[in-house]
C-alpha cells in the first residue's frame, strides 16, 4: 500500500512538472513577451531594456526556466510587474481569503450533499427526489455568474438582507471578512452541493441494487440499520474521488464567483493579473492552482486507500 | 442482428431511421422532451431572429435610456437606450455558433487522440495521458484568459482555443472506450484477416466507441457554452456592441438595482439554453445506454 501511495505522489509531482513546463512554454510561444505586453505602447528604449534586465529576458529560455523552477521549489515566485512587489507578498493574503471561502463552502456543501444525496436515493422517483433533483439540475447547469448575480439581485437588492458586493481591503482580518462571505459561500456551495448530491444519489442507488443488500433485506435486517451499516459505507467510498474532482473543477468557477462579488481572493487575482498582463503572476497562479488540484486528488486517493480494506489486500496479493 | 453488423459492416437499418429512433427515445421521457424542445426553440430562434428583430441591436438612443418594459419595448431598454428584446433574441447567435464549431473541433481531436492512445498503449500512451492530466489540472479559465488576452478575442482564436481546452476530457473517454473494445474477438479477427490499422480504427473501433464519444461531446457543448459565456461576462469573449448574453449580463449588472429587466432577459435566455442542452445531452446518453451520473465534471 505504501508503494501505491508513493507512486501516486510521484505521478502528482510529474504532473506538476509538466504543468510548469506548459505554463512556461505557453507564455513563451504566445506572441509578446512579459515586458512588451505589460508596457504596451511604452515598450521601447530605456523602460523596455530595464524591464528585460529585471526579468532576465535576455538570457536563453531554458536557463530562465531552470532558475525560475529552482526558485519556485524554494517558494520564491520572483517579482510581479505591476505592483513592483514580491509575488509571495501579493499571493499570501489572497490565498488566505480564498481558503476561507472554499473551506466554508466545503464545510456546508459536503454534509448537505450527503444528506440530499441519500434522501433522493432512498426516495427515488418519489416527491422528495423529484423536487431536490430538479433544483439540483438547475443550480448545477446555470453558470456561476448567473446564480451569483441572481443572488445579489434577490437577497441584496430586493430583500436588502446582506451586502451584495464585498468592499474590503485584501489584507482584511478573518472576523471582518465573515459577514461578507455569506453570499459568495452560498453561490459556490450551491453548485458544489448539487454536483456531489447527484453522485451520492447514483452511488447509493447502485449499492441498493446489489446482491448483498437484497440478501440483507431478505434476512430481515431493519431498514435504517441496513442503510447505515451496509449501504452507506459501500456507497460513499467511490464518491470520494469524484467529490475531489468536483472540488478541483470548481477552482475555475470560483474565479468567476469572486469577480461577481468583488471578493479579494485568488480568483480575482487571476483576472487582475491577466488584465494587467502581469505574466510572472499568471505563471505563479498556474502553478499554485494546479498544485491545489493535484493535492486534492492525492488526498482523495489517500482517503480511499485508507478507508477501503479491499484495496489494501489487493495490493499485497499483487 | 447485432453481431452481423460488426462482421459484414452492413447496417440493417438506414442511418436516418436510427437517428429518428434515438430522437424518439429521447423525447419519450419528459426531461428529454423538454430539453429537445428548448434546444430546437433556441436553434430556430438563432437562425431566424435577424428577420424579425424589431429594432437595430446597436442603435444607441440617449432619450430612451433604462425604460421599463412596455408595449413598445417588450423587455425595456438598457443603459444606452438599446432595445433589450432585440438584443436578447439575437444574443445566442454568436455563442451557439462558436461553441458548436468548438465542440466539433474538440470531438475530432479529442476522439482521435483518445482512440490512438487506447490503440497503441505502452510508453506513448503513458506520456500523452500525463500531458492530458497536466492540462486538466490547470484551471481552464486561467489558460483561456491567457490565450485570449494575448491573441485577441476574434472568432478565429476563440473556436480553436475552446475546442482545444474542452477536448482534453474527451481524450480520456475515447481512450477508455477504446480500451474496452480493443481486447474483443472481432478486433483480433480483423487483425488476423490482415486489415490495416486504419481500417480497423474506421470499421471496427469507431462504430463501437462512437456513442461514448458523441455523448461526451454533447455534454462538452453545454460546458463550453458555459465557459464561453463566462469569458464574455468577464470581458474576454466577444466584443461590444455584438449582442451576447454573457456580455449583456455583465453590462447590465451594475444598474440592476433599478433596471432589473436588462439583466433578467439575458439570464433567462442563457440559462434556458444551457439547461436545454444539458437535458438533451442527458437524454441522449440514456437513449444510447450510457450512464454518466457517476462522472465528475472534468
Amino acid at each position: 500500500m505504501f508503494f501505491l501511495i508513493f507512486k501516486r505522489f510521484v505521478l502528482g509531482l510529474i504532473t506538476l512538472f509538466i504543468v510548469s513546463l506548459i505554463t512556461f512554454i505557453g507564455v513563451e510561444i504566445l506572441p509578446g513577451d512579459a515586458c512588451t505586453s505589460y508596457l504596451e505602447r511604452e515598450a521601447f528604449g530605456e523602460a523596455l531594456a530595464a524591464c528585460i534586465k529585471r526579468l532576465g529576458l535576455d538570457i536563453p529560455a531554458h536557463e530562465r526556466y531552470l532558475t525560475w523552477a529552482y526558485n519556485v521549489i524554494q517558494g520564491d515566485f520572483g517579482y510581479s510587474l505591476s505592483g513592483q512587489m514580491q509575488i509571495n507578498e501579493v499571493l499570501g493574503p489572497r490565498i488566505k481569503n480564498s481558503l476561507v471561502l472554499a473551506s466554508a463552502a466545503i464545510i456546508i456543501g459536503i454534509p448537505l450533499a450527503l444528506i440530499l444525496g441519500i434522501i433522493t436515493a432512498l426516495w427515488r422517483d418519489k416527491m422528495p427526489d423529484i423536487i431536490i433533483s430538479t433544483v439540483a439540475i438547475f443550480s448545477m447547469t446555470i453558470p456561476e455568474f448567473i446564480s451569483a448575480t441572481l443572488l445579489i439581485l434577490i437577497v441584496a437588492i430586493w430583500l436588502e438582507w446582506l451586502p451584495g458586493i464585498v468592499i474590503v481591503p485584501t489584507d482584511v482580518t478573518f472576523f471582518e471578512l465573515l459577514p461578507n462571505i455569506i453570499l459568495p459561500v452560498i453561490a459556490i456551495a450551491m453548485i458544489m452541493t448539487a454536483h456531489m448530491a447527484r453522485m451520492v444519489r447514483s452511488s447509493v442507488i447502485q449499492v441498493m441494487a446489489s446482491d448483498y443488500i437484497q440478501m440483507a433485506i431478505l434476512k430481515g435486517v431493519p431498514y435504517w440499520k441496513m442503510v447505515f451499516k451496509h449501504v452507506l459505507p459501500n456507497a460513499l467510498l467511490p464518491a470520494i474521488n469524484v467529490v475531489a474532482l468536483t472540488i478541483a473543477w470548481l477552482l475555475g468557477g470560483v474565479v468567476v464567483t469572486e469577480v461577481v462579488f468583488n471578493y479579494p481572493g485568488l480568483g480575482r487575482l487571476v483576472i487582475e493579473s491577466i488584465s494587467n498582463r502581469d505574466l510572472p503572476v499568471v505563471q505563479a497562479l498556474g502553478i499554485i492552482l494546479a498544485s491545489i488540484y493535484v493535492s486534492i486528488n492525492f488526498i482523495a486517493d489517500l482517503l480511499t486507500l485508507m478507508l477501503n480494506p479491499r484495496l489494501k489486500t489487493l495490493q499485497t496479493r499483487k | 442482428m447485432e453481431n452481423s453488423k460488426n462482421i459484414f459492416n452492413e447496417n440493417p437499418k438506414s442511418s436516418l431511421a436510427k437517428v429518428l429512433d434515438i430522437i424518439s427515445t429521447m423525447a419519450s421521457k419528459p426531461s428529454g422532451f423538454i430539453g429537445l424542445a428548448i434546444l430546437i426553440f433556441h436553434v430556430t430562434l438563432a437562425i431566424t431572429s435577424p428577420w424579425f428583430a424589431p429594432y437595430d441591436y446597436k442603435a444607441i438612443n440617449p432619450t430612451l435610456m433604462l425604460n421599463a418594459p412596455s408595449s413598445e419595448f417588450w423587455f425595456g431598454t438598457d443603459s444606452l437606450g438599446r432595445d433589450v428584446f432585440t438584443r436578447t433574441i439575437l444574443g445566442g447567435r454568436t455563442a451557439l455558433t462558436i461553441t458548436f464549431f468548438g465542440s466539433i473541433i474538440a470531438l475530432l481531436w479529442g476522439g482521435l487522440l483518445g482512440i490512438f492512445c487506447g490503440l497503441v498503449g505502452g510508453r506513448i500512451d503513458d506520456i500523452v495521458m500525463r500531458i492530458v492530466d497536466a492540462f486538466l489540472s490547470i484551471p481552464w479559465i486561467l489558460a483561456m484568459l491567457l490565450i485570449v488576452s494575448l491573441l485577441g478575442t476574434t472568432t478565429e482564436v476563440l473556436i480553436p482555443a475552446l475546442g482545444f481546452f474542452y477536448g482534453k476530457g474527451i481524450v480520456r473517454v475515447a481512450r477508455a472506450a477504446t480500451h474496452d473494445v480493443i481486447a474483443k474477438d472481432f478486433i483480433v479477427s480483423a487483425k488476423a484477416r490482415g486489415h490495416s490499422n486504419l481500417s480497423i480504427i474506421w470499421n471496427e473501433i469507431l462504430p463501437n466507441v462512437r456513442d461514448a464519444i458523441l455523448v461526451e461531446g454533447a455534454m462538452r457543448w453545454s460546458w463550453m457554452l458555459l465557459g464561453f459565456s463566462s469569458l464574455s461576462f468577464l470581458g474576454f469573449g466577444v466584443s461590444p456592441p455584438t449582442p451576447d448574453w454573457g456580455l449583456m449580463i455583465s453590462n447590465a449588472r451594475g444598474l440592476m438595482s433599478f433596471a432589473w429587466w436588462a439583466v433578467i432577459a439575458p439570464i433567462v435566455g442563457l440559462s434556458s439554453l444551457i439547461i436545454g442542452i444539458n437535458l438533451t445531452a442527458d437524454a441522449f446518453a440514456k437513449a444510447l445506454g450510457i450512464d454518466r451520473s457517476t462522472k465528475a465534471p472534468v
